[in-house]
């Protein structure tokens, strides 16, 4: 029996509180368009980022086949840019923020003991902007000339010049995506600041509640800086304004400057949740308590800091003064140290501990290795002088997918898969996660191994043709990826024979080491908890 | 479960060995097997920045191979299988102070050379010779800053290589018609800059990779030891046709680059007399379409494409437009000047005279056009010069 239960608030006699009343969900559409439910929220978060991950993933799949060998067969090199440009855009915007902010939704309030998050209603409001938004990006790959083709990083003036008329619809949905962003971190703090259960106390709460926290203080610090680079595209393209154009007065390498101070703090973004989810995993089946808790709190706030100071090492071939270089190389390689502790942390929770390997951990293993070789390849990255060798060739596509697939993508599904039996109380068809679990991991090291080699052997980044040396290794890349793309296939059949709650029914615990508020209420998780807080010890 | 929890600890440890075993003896012929690895290149300073890579490369693998070398101890020595009881510390001061400085120690025994090589990449001063580099959708522009050479480099793969129609060739996609020409054994300065958007004027072989902006001029330098043909490709996503824009550079010993540049000069002034014959012959409509449609196809085709027709939404079609067909002085001078605001660059530089009038030609009477209109070199010269 969970805590809550058992103590009984003076106001439950008023409202006749009884569970069958409280639990009562409403039915149809309108329980889903008019929810103020953090667990409805929560799902639909996740289901709107699982059908962005597939669909970023088809157009990954077209870039993947024109590129299985060299010259043109498929599409058109201004087709396969935008097919780049909107795979970047909707993985970055539409699959990996979306999916952490449905764990965010499901999670924050179970884990600190609230009953749901602050701001209800401006909850629904930052979920249900986002389909329309990522409807208007999508549909401006119909419009005469297609879609954005300048890259997910629009640098000016390919996209303010020399771009399409889409660039309005661009420009207007990343607003939209920005501000459902900025609504949802606003929640994270609010509900975080003033919703604890008696007794969690700042350095009580689970490391995924104080990573989310972090990353939200970097969504309202770093969203308006996107805006404004959007809206600067937007006025330099249509009204006549010089921010981005030298023959007005402006400088096309000040938009790179502004678009990294956004853009490298949403790295971490994308990476400090992961970090959170793993802190929570590596525990449970280790059997064991996180080792140097505290450090890790300090960690990844030393790492949300840095991220605000390193932001050039995007453009170290634009021309810099060769002093602002080795700062940005210095302040970069620093960030390796935090990071370190980090994965010295998880290691050392591993060590002397009681391990088992549910599907869980074995995500969470594939996370801390195939994540530390993209954090090693990041540091490869970050000295300046070998930087301009790597620098937009496939050694980077390798790097950032090593980070962001293996690492964020890895990290939610290993929180989908210790989570979802509280969320359906069933647990899921182990055997299908398996063949999921190994199939993607295999593809998905053919995938993205082999483009090291075919960056550091010269083959630059968003070319839709190569020479012919690159054909043998683009060949595996193209297989892998099919395989990777495939086997997602099989995630998303657990996914809907969990949501049909076929399965075997859950403990409250579900796992026998894992710890924290969330397990203990039952499984499937109450539609509404801790309506009477807990109290922590 | 068992027999997946060792497939695995196998897979996840010879697997990324495998990977790192390769990369381990390639170091061996380095050279070699340049479709696995950086070159060495042909610079010293393009030598440094290759023992910079590989320093790193063997710093991170050993990092790696402690960190999960222990991480994998733990997972067979420490299993709930083999009867492991779980400890139940959580921190140890000593050990975090250990993995927080003896990571920083590694990082400055990493930044002291990268530092210096930097400094010296960065040192463009005593220059022997100075060549501007001028990026434009989708080709090069040199310029030689000490004489009156100046050329477009343009890709020279053939059309039907990149559509399979014909076997492909070793070079194919690194190939211009007219490459960079340098000498061995100087310092050249390259000052890089753009007409139009951002590109990326890269030679790996140099290590030297420098963004080409508009509006402004960047700085890189080699000084090439060995004669040779050093080929790199724009690495800054410029457009439609970023794939289709390589650098090619050739290095050749001081005294036959000499010959080359007065052969160059030469052709130069050759070329300028010729123009000032042309401009008092006329051509007959079959050379005008002949010459003309070799000069769209080099030029025109990749944005108005082969047929005419553009690309509805990006760039206009010229087969049925209203300047095509009616307004011959337009249509010259968009050529000559370009249009403002517009991927239109101007062709002033690039083309002769008589190939601006033999494309405006050809585009005024190919894919049923037919106006009839010619244009001679002296009509386009009377627009250029204002006459």
């Amino acid at each position: 029996m969970s805590k809550a239960t058992e103590v009984i608030s003076p106001d439950t006699s008023v409202h006749h509180d009884d569970h069958d009343h409280h639990d009562h969900i409403p039915k149809g559409i309108t329980r889903w368009l008019f929810t103020t439910n953090h667990k409805d929220i929560g799902t639909l978060y996740l289901w709107f980022a699982f059908i962005m991950f597939l669909v970023g993933g088809a157009m990954a799949m077209v870039i993947r086949a024109e590129l299985f060998q060299p010259g043109l067969q498929i599409v058109e090199p201004n087709f396969f840019n935008q097919m780049t440009t909107v795979h970047g855009l909707i993985m970055v915007f539409g699959a990996v923020m979306p999916a952490f902010t449905g764990l965010a939704n499901w999670l924050i309030p179970m884990m600190i003991g609230a009953p749901d998050m602050a701001l209800p209603r401006m909850n629904n409001w930052s979920f249900w902007i986002l389909p329309g938004a990522f409807l208007i990006l999508l549909s401006s790959l119909f419009m005469e000339g297609g879609g954005p083709a300048f890259g997910w990083t629009f640098y000016a003036p390919l996209s303010t010049t020399y771009s399409g008329d889409s660039t309005a619809l661009f420009v207007f949905s990343v607003h939209i995506m920005g501000i459902s962003s900025i609504m949802g971190a606003i929640n994270v703090i609010v509900t975080i600041f003033n919703m604890r259960a008696p007794g969690m106390t700042w350095m009580k709460m689970p490391l995924f509640v104080w990573t989310w926290l972090i990353t939200a203080f970097l969504l309202i610090a770093v969203m308006p800086v996107l805006a404004g680079a959007v809206t600067m595209v937007l006025t330099d393209k249509f009204f006549g304004t010089s921010f981005f154009d030298a023959a007005g007065g402006g400088d096309p390498v000040m938009f790179q400057h502004i678009f990294w101070f956004f853009g490298h703090p949403e790295v971490y973004i994308m990476i400090l949740p992961a970090f959170g989810i793993i802190s929570q995993i590596v525990p449970t089946f280790s059997r064991k308590p996180l080792f140097g808790y505290a450090s890790m709190v300090y960690a990844t706030a030393s790492i949300a800091l840095l991220s605000f100071v390193v932001w050039a090492h995007h453009m170290f071939t634009t021309g810099m003064p060769v002093y602002m270089e080795m700062f940005f190389m210095f302040a970069t390689m620093l960030i390796s140290v935090p990071t370190g502790v980090k994965v010295f942390n998880w290691v050392a929770t591993m060590w002397r501990g009681s391990l088992t390997f549910e599907m869980p951990m074995m995500f969470a293993i594939a996370f801390i290795v195939l994540f530390t070789i993209g954090g090693l390849s990041g540091l490869m990255l970050a000295i300046t002088p070998v930087d301009f060798q790597y620098h937009d060739t496939y050694f980077v596509v390798a790097h950032f997918h090593y980070v962001l697939v293996t690492g964020a993508v890895f990290s939610i599904m290993a929180a989908v898969y210790y989570w979802l039996p509280k969320w359906t109380g069933k647990m899921y068809d182990t055997t299908l996660a398996k063949w999921h679990y190994w199939c993607s991991l295999v593809s998905v090291n053919v995938l993205f191994f082999p483009m090291h080699f075919v960056g550091l052997a010269g083959m630059p980044r968003r070319i839709p043709d190569y020479a012919l040396q690159f054909a043998d290794f683009n060949k595996w890349i193209s297989l892998g990826g099919f395989a990777f793309g495939l086997s997602q296939l099989i995630f998303l059949a657990l996914l809907i024979k969990a949501c049909k709650k076929q399965g075997e029914p859950v403990s409250a615990k579900v796992w026998d080491g894992a710890e924290g508020l969330e397990w203990e209420i039952p499984s499937p998780a109450p539609y509404h908890t801790f309506e009477t807080p807990p109290v922590v010890k | 479960m068992k027999s997946l929890k060792i497939a695995m600890s196998k897979w996840c440890v010879s697997v990324p060995f495998l990977f790192f075993s390769q990369f381990l003896f390639a170091q061996e012929a380095a050279e070699e097997l340049s479709s696995l690895n950086l070159r060495r290149g042909a610079t010293d300073i393009s030598g440094q920045v290759y023992d910079l890579h590989m320093l790193m490369f063997f710093i991170c693998v050993a990092i790696a191979v402690v960190v999960f070398g222990v991480m994998f101890a733990s997972m067979y020595l420490h299993r709930k299988s083999r009867g492991a009881k779980p400890a139940n510390f959580h921190e140890n001061v000593k050990v975090e102070i250990a993995w927080t400085v003896v990571p920083f120690l590694i990082l400055i025994f990493m930044a002291v050379p990268a530092a210096n090589t930097l400094i010296a990449m960065e040192d463009t001063s005593e220059a022997d010779m100075t060549v501007l580099v001028t990026g434009s959708q989708w080709k090069w522009h040199y310029k030689y800053m000490d004489s009156d050479v100046e050329y477009y480099s343009l890709l020279a793969t053939q059309r039907e290589q990149i559509q399979n129609k014909f076997t492909k060739t070793d070079n194919y996609l690194l190939e211009v018609d007219r490459p960079l020409v340098i000498p061995t054994g100087q310092k050249v300065r390259f000052l890089i800059t753009s007409d139009d958007v951002i590109h990326s004027w890269w030679v790996p072989d140099f290590a030297v990779k420098k963004d080409a902006n508009p509006g402004f001029i960047n700085e890189a330098w080699a000084k090439v030891n060995e004669p040779g043909v050093y080929r790199g490709q724009c690495a800054e996503l410029c457009g439609k046709d970023h794939g289709y824009m390589p650098v090619v550079v050739i290095a050749k010993e001081p005294a036959e680059f000499d010959a080359w540049m007065g052969e160059q000069e030469d052709r130069a002034r050759k070329a300028k007399e010729e123009e000032q014959r042309l401009l008092s012959m006329n051509m007959t409509m079959d050379e005008l379409m002949t010459e003309g449609e070799r000069v769209y196809n080099a030029t025109c085709a990749a944005c108005h494409m082969p047929n005419g027709e553009g690309l509805p939404g990006v760039f206009p079609a010229l087969k049925g437009s209203k300047m095509a067909l009616e307004d011959q002085t337009g249509h010259i001078e968009i050529v000559l000047h370009g249009k403002a605001g517009t991927a239109m660059q101007s062709f002033s530089k690039m083309l002769s005279l008589k190939e601006i009038a033999a494309v405006v030609t050809y585009e005024r009477n190919a894919w049923g056009n037919n106006t009839g209109d010619m244009v001679q070199a002296k009509d386009v010269n009377a627009l250029a010069t204002g006459n």
